[in-house]
């Protein structure tokens, strides 16, 4: 029955390499998006408990939350890329791009791996098997490929080659510690473990520890490649820049999130077999190194979206981080993922806007989009508030449960370095937003093509823009609970 | 059957070497699909006991994505990319020959120290895939055709599957049959963009597939 | 001290029957490219020839050029002695014998290359460091895939580490035995100055290694170059064929015939080599010995122990 959430997806995305005209793949976008949302929030409500596959396939709160910031997500991108498509289409097929010419791949295709790239997110997010959160993750870096090499020019497919090549060596040294996982459950009766998570749940205790430290260095690093985690997130900024801004939006509010699943599924197993000081440690490291790295080289940014993909490189260190420490930061954690996805996705789609007219990333060359694209323009500003964690913003509220905490917890160098960090971002983003928002000089005006706004174009980042600023007043308590049950399953008390 | 299992293994160890020592791209490809084949008969060979119908099954397929398909992939890429068939090492050959037997001995030393239970563990199996792993890796970084770093992927698979067979880590016919698929998808996926980076480029250098860098600060060129 | 009837027979042959081997090679290459070939005496004629000849000697060679092939045959004459045959022991069997064998070649080439450079010509000059250049990994090689046995065998004497073996042993010790056999026919032909390293024929400039060397000497001198280099083929071969044909049966004379055999073999098999394959370049050269290292070394870890 879970099923469902992944095989509607799917079948549709099939159904759109089939038939391959235009307004079928937008019509099919937006419903699938709209019927994964509805199915979700029904399986939300309706938890069905002993199915005959519960053992493979279940939805249980880390998986929850994960897939219901996944699906809403989906759901504003699907609206915004209706739009996307149509614009793309309806300007000359042939772009000028200064010096060349590209086109674009055909829509059935953009639209047909979005959906199956959304079936194998939701696939990651509701298995039981370990096994198949590989393989599901594996298919996400197979489905996006061909997503970030839409417009076809030698940038992009520089940008494709990188993500495929190294999520794909990443993926494959997660799989070596699958292997090590199922070796280190070698007490039991077959000699091995079965990779079902409840299984390795159940007798974590029987699992051989140095066995299961080596399985969780190969998972946190072949994983954190796909999550973006420094230092294996060198693709993250090629493959961010260039896709675009609608799967930049899912890449980052999405994609991430559910390597980071990965992660926190073994994490999940070494704390129920006592090594969850260790595997914390390690992925607080590891965030850590990811933000540092991630302000020094927002700071020289001059392409825009390079900037936001490097601040999600950023956030996802702090989340790593606050996951890490443990006790009352991994709820702070939890919530920080929902408001980044948002947050993130909203930028990346204004972004999209500020580059269908403007036709350039780099920040010096857009001049004055207050002026140009009033509502984009403002979104812009707010949304760059609120990703930098100004209040009332959910990323500040977030940001703030996760740094208290450490500063209880007494580890008031990670307070100070992160705040420092946050600091860094901050000086780093605002030079580049406010270069872009002000200064509009005539020219400028002139240069950028007089297109408008449309609803749909705007629709979408303002509804996530208002999520985040409302999770920032105000948690409902259903989704507190769920971030509470949530971050105790991640280590969190 | 440990007999028949070091048999595999050292054919094994004498391909990587191989692949590391070839200047030709043909030789290589062919190479890597015979590693494969072997790999797949791998599944076969360990066991102590009967074998199952799944285990030949699984071993047909893998046999044929690994011997046929993949090599048929990679040459039909070569063909149309229409490229030199020079392997183009960044490492000059000799030294990745003795880069091969460093991984080797590196292995070995990591095997003595893995927390793997004796009863299981076929004296040189462990090493061996170990170190088709490292050269995989290696194989990666120090090739400059793209091609050749899809090679070092499907080495380093290889050497992944190998480790599992040889620990006889037993999976649910599906997720073997989805983690097969996943590479064959993967090289399908990879060929794929290989055509089109000759296309785009007129070579598969990954040497000049460097625009896109935050080291060096230029201006980029962030065009729509 | 009991007379060692069989290990001087084996010495014995290798002194008389060593010219022979270069006479196969030569008949084999002949029967390949069509042609009847040398007499398969040729060398015997040869040797003996330049023995009744005198020696020419350049202005500006010393007392090096002169010394040089006497030394050269008198290493690895001494080597002749101390090389196991057929798995019977040598007459100078000692612990650590194999030390002495890599270092009595290394002697031969260290004269091998002074000599050649003492006679001012920059064509030697260019031979002796092409020789120079393949022996920095040659050797390492040679010395590994020897030492490779000895820990296989756990004896650092030649005779003790060739004893050792029988056919049985290569159902259990196969993989290094193997990499062991590979590695000592890589050094062989690239010792013996054998096609694909180097082609004992050819005289351009740009493609000679150990004829080159040998230019300046004549006569006598060049008699012990000649005679020299066979018996370095026969002791290369003999170590070889020690590994590959390990017959330890309770007749002496029965291995004695299989070793013979065997020789015969290996030179035939030279032959066929040297008609068929090419001759490398001299920057691949290299790299076929460096696989020869990797083998050894492979050889060196692939054991139990």
């Amino acid at each position: 029955m879970i099923l469902l959430l992944v095989a509607v997806p799917f079948a549709a995305g099939i159904a759109v390499f089939l038939v391959r005209r235009k307004s079928f793949s937008r019509i099919m976008l937006v419903s699938a998006a709209a019927a994964h949302t509805v199915l979700f929030l029904f399986f939300c409500s309706y938890r069905a408990n002993g199915t005959p596959l519960s053992k493979w396939f279940y939805l249980d709160d880390l998986g929850t939350l994960f897939l219901g910031s996944l699906s809403f997500l989906f759901l504003a991108a699907a609206l915004y890329g209706v739009n996307y498509l149509r614009r793309e289409s309806s300007v000359a097929a042939e772009k000028d791009r200064g010096d060349d010419i590209f086109a674009n791949a055909p829509e059935a295709l953009f639209v047909g791996c979005m959906l199956i790239f959304l079936s194998a997110m939701t696939l990651v997010m509701v298995s039981r098997h370990l096994g198949v959160i590989w393989i599901a993750i594996e298919a996400t870096t197979l489905a996006s490929a061909p997503l970030i090499y839409f417009h076809r020019h030698d940038r992009s497919l520089e940008a494709t080659w990188k993500y495929l090549l190294i999520c794909s060596v990443g993926i494959a040294l997660a799989l070596i510690g699958n292997l090590f996982l199922a070796i280190a459950g070698s007490g039991n009766v077959q000699g091995y473990a079965p990779l079902f998570l409840d299984n390795l749940l159940a007798n974590a205790s029987t699992l051989s520890a140095p066995c299961l430290k080596i399985a969780f260095i190969f998972i946190l690093i072949g994983y954190g490649t796909k999550m973006g985690l420094a230092p294996m997130h060198t693709w993250l900024p090629d493959a961010h820049s260039e896709a675009p801004s609608v799967v930049s939006a899912v890449l980052s509010g999405a994609l991430l999130n559910s390597a980071f699943l990965g992660i926190l599924r073994v994490h999940e197993v070494c704390i129920a077999s006592g090594l969850g000081a260790y595997s914390g440690d390690l992925i607080l490291f590891f965030g850590a190194i990811s933000m540092a790295i991630a302000a020094v080289f927002i700071l020289s940014q001059t392409d825009y979206k390079r900037m936001l993909a490097y601040s999600s490189v950023e956030n996802m260190g702090f989340i790593a981080l606050g996951t890490g420490l443990g006790g009352g930061a991994v709820f702070g954690s939890m919530l920080h993922l929902v408001n980044h996805s948002f947050a993130k996705a909203m930028l990346f789609l204004v972004a999209g806007n500020i580059l269908a007219v403007y036709r350039t990333r780099i920040v010096s060359r857009v001049k004055g989009a207050l002026k140009i694209l009033p509502i984009s323009g403002i979104l812009w500003v707010c949304g760059f508030l609120v990703i930098s964690g100004m209040p009332p913003s959910g990323i500040f509220l977030s940001k703030f449960i996760v740094l208290r905490s450490a500063l209880a917890s007494g580890h008031p160098f990670i307070v100070v370095f992160s705040l420092a960090v946050v600091a860094v971002v901050f000086i780093g983003m605002s030079i580049n937003i406010f270069k872009m928002a002000q200064n509009g000089t005539e020219e400028a005006i002139a240069a950028g093509d007089e297109k408008g706004e449309r609803t749909l174009a705007v629709l979408s980042p303002l509804l996530l823009l208002l999520a985040v600023v409302f999770l920032g007043l105000y948690v409902p308590p259903v989704l507190e609970n769920l971030l509470e049950h949530a971050a105790r399953a991640a280590g969190g008390s | 059957m440990s007999g028949s299992v070091d048999v595999f293994m050292f054919v094994i160890v004498i391909l990587n070497l191989a692949i590391l020592s070839s200047s030709r791209l043909a030789d290589c490809i062919h190479i890597v699909a015979l590693q494969g084949v072997l790999v797949g008969l791998l599944s076969l060979v360990v066991q102590d006991s009967a074998i199952t119908f799944r285990l030949i099954l699984i071993a047909a397929v893998a046999v044929a994505l690994k011997g046929v398909i993949f090599p048929r992939l990679l040459f039909k890429a070569i063909r149309e990319a229409d490229v030199g068939r020079e392997v183009q090492p960044i490492v000059s050959y000799p030294i990745s020959t003795l880069a091969g037997t460093l991984f080797f001995a590196v292995s070995l030393w990591i095997s003595s120290r893995l927390p793997i239970p004796e009863s299981r563990f076929l004296h040189f199996a462990i090493p061996v895939t170990f170190s088709s792993i490292l050269v995989g890796l290696f194989i990666i970084v120090t090739r400059v055709k793209a091609l050749t770093q899809v090679l070092g992927y499907l080495v380093l698979e290889n050497g992944i599957y190998a480790f599992g067979v040889v620990l006889l880590v037993e999976n649910p016919v599906l997720v073997e049959f989805g983690m097969l698929l996943d590479v064959f998808v993967a090289v399908f996926v990879m060929g794929i963009i290989i055509f089109h980076i000759n296309r785009e480029f007129d070579h598969i250098d990954t040497h000049l597939l460097s625009r896109l860098e935050d080291w060096r600060s230029r201006r980029p060129e962030g065009e729509a | 001290m009991t007379l060692d009837v069989t290990g001087l027979i084996y010495v014995a042959l290798a002194f008389t029957l060593a010219p022979f081997m270069f006479g196969v090679i030569n008949r084999v290459k002949a029967f390949f490219a069509g042609r009847k070939g040398r007499p398969l005496l040729q060398l015997y004629y040869d040797i003996f020839k330049l023995l009744q000849k005198g020696a020419v000697y350049s202005r500006t060679t010393s007392w090096i050029f002169k010394a040089a092939p006497v030394i050269i045959l008198s290493a690895v004459a001494v080597s002749v002695l101390i090389v196991p045959y057929g798995g019977h022991g040598a007459l100078l069997a000692f612990e650590g014998d194999l030390v002495l064998l890599a270092y009595l070649f290394g002697l031969a080439r260290f004269f091998y290359i002074l000599a050649a450079l003492d006679t001012g010509s920059s064509f030697e000059g260019m031979g002796a460091s092409r020789e120079a250049q393949f022996s920095v990994l040659a050797e390492p090689a040679f010395f590994l895939a020897l030492a490779a046995l000895a820990r296989l065998t756990k004896s650092v004497s030649l005779s003790g580490i060739y004893s050792y073996f029988s056919f049985g042993s290569w159902s259990v010790m196969w993989p290094v035995m193997t990499l062991a056999a590979a590695a000592i026919l890589v050094i062989f032909f690239v010792e013996n100055a054998r096609v694909p390293v180097d082609d004992p024929n050819t005289h351009l400039e740009l493609t000679m290694i150990h004829e080159v060397m040998v230019l300046d000497n004549s006569g006598p001198d060049l008699a012990f170059m000649l005679y020299g280099a066979a018996l370095k083929f026969w002791v290369l071969g003999a170590l070889f064929i020690g590994v590959v044909l390990p017959a330890r049966s309770e007749m002496p004379w029965f291995d004695m015939l299989v070793f013979l055999l065997g020789m015969g073999a290996l030179s035939v098999l030279v032959g066929v080599v040297e008609s068929i394959v090419a001759r490398l370049r001299l920057l691949r050269v290299p790299q076929l010995l460096t696989t020869a290292l990797a083998l050894a070394i492979l050889a060196f870890m692939f054991q139990n122990s």
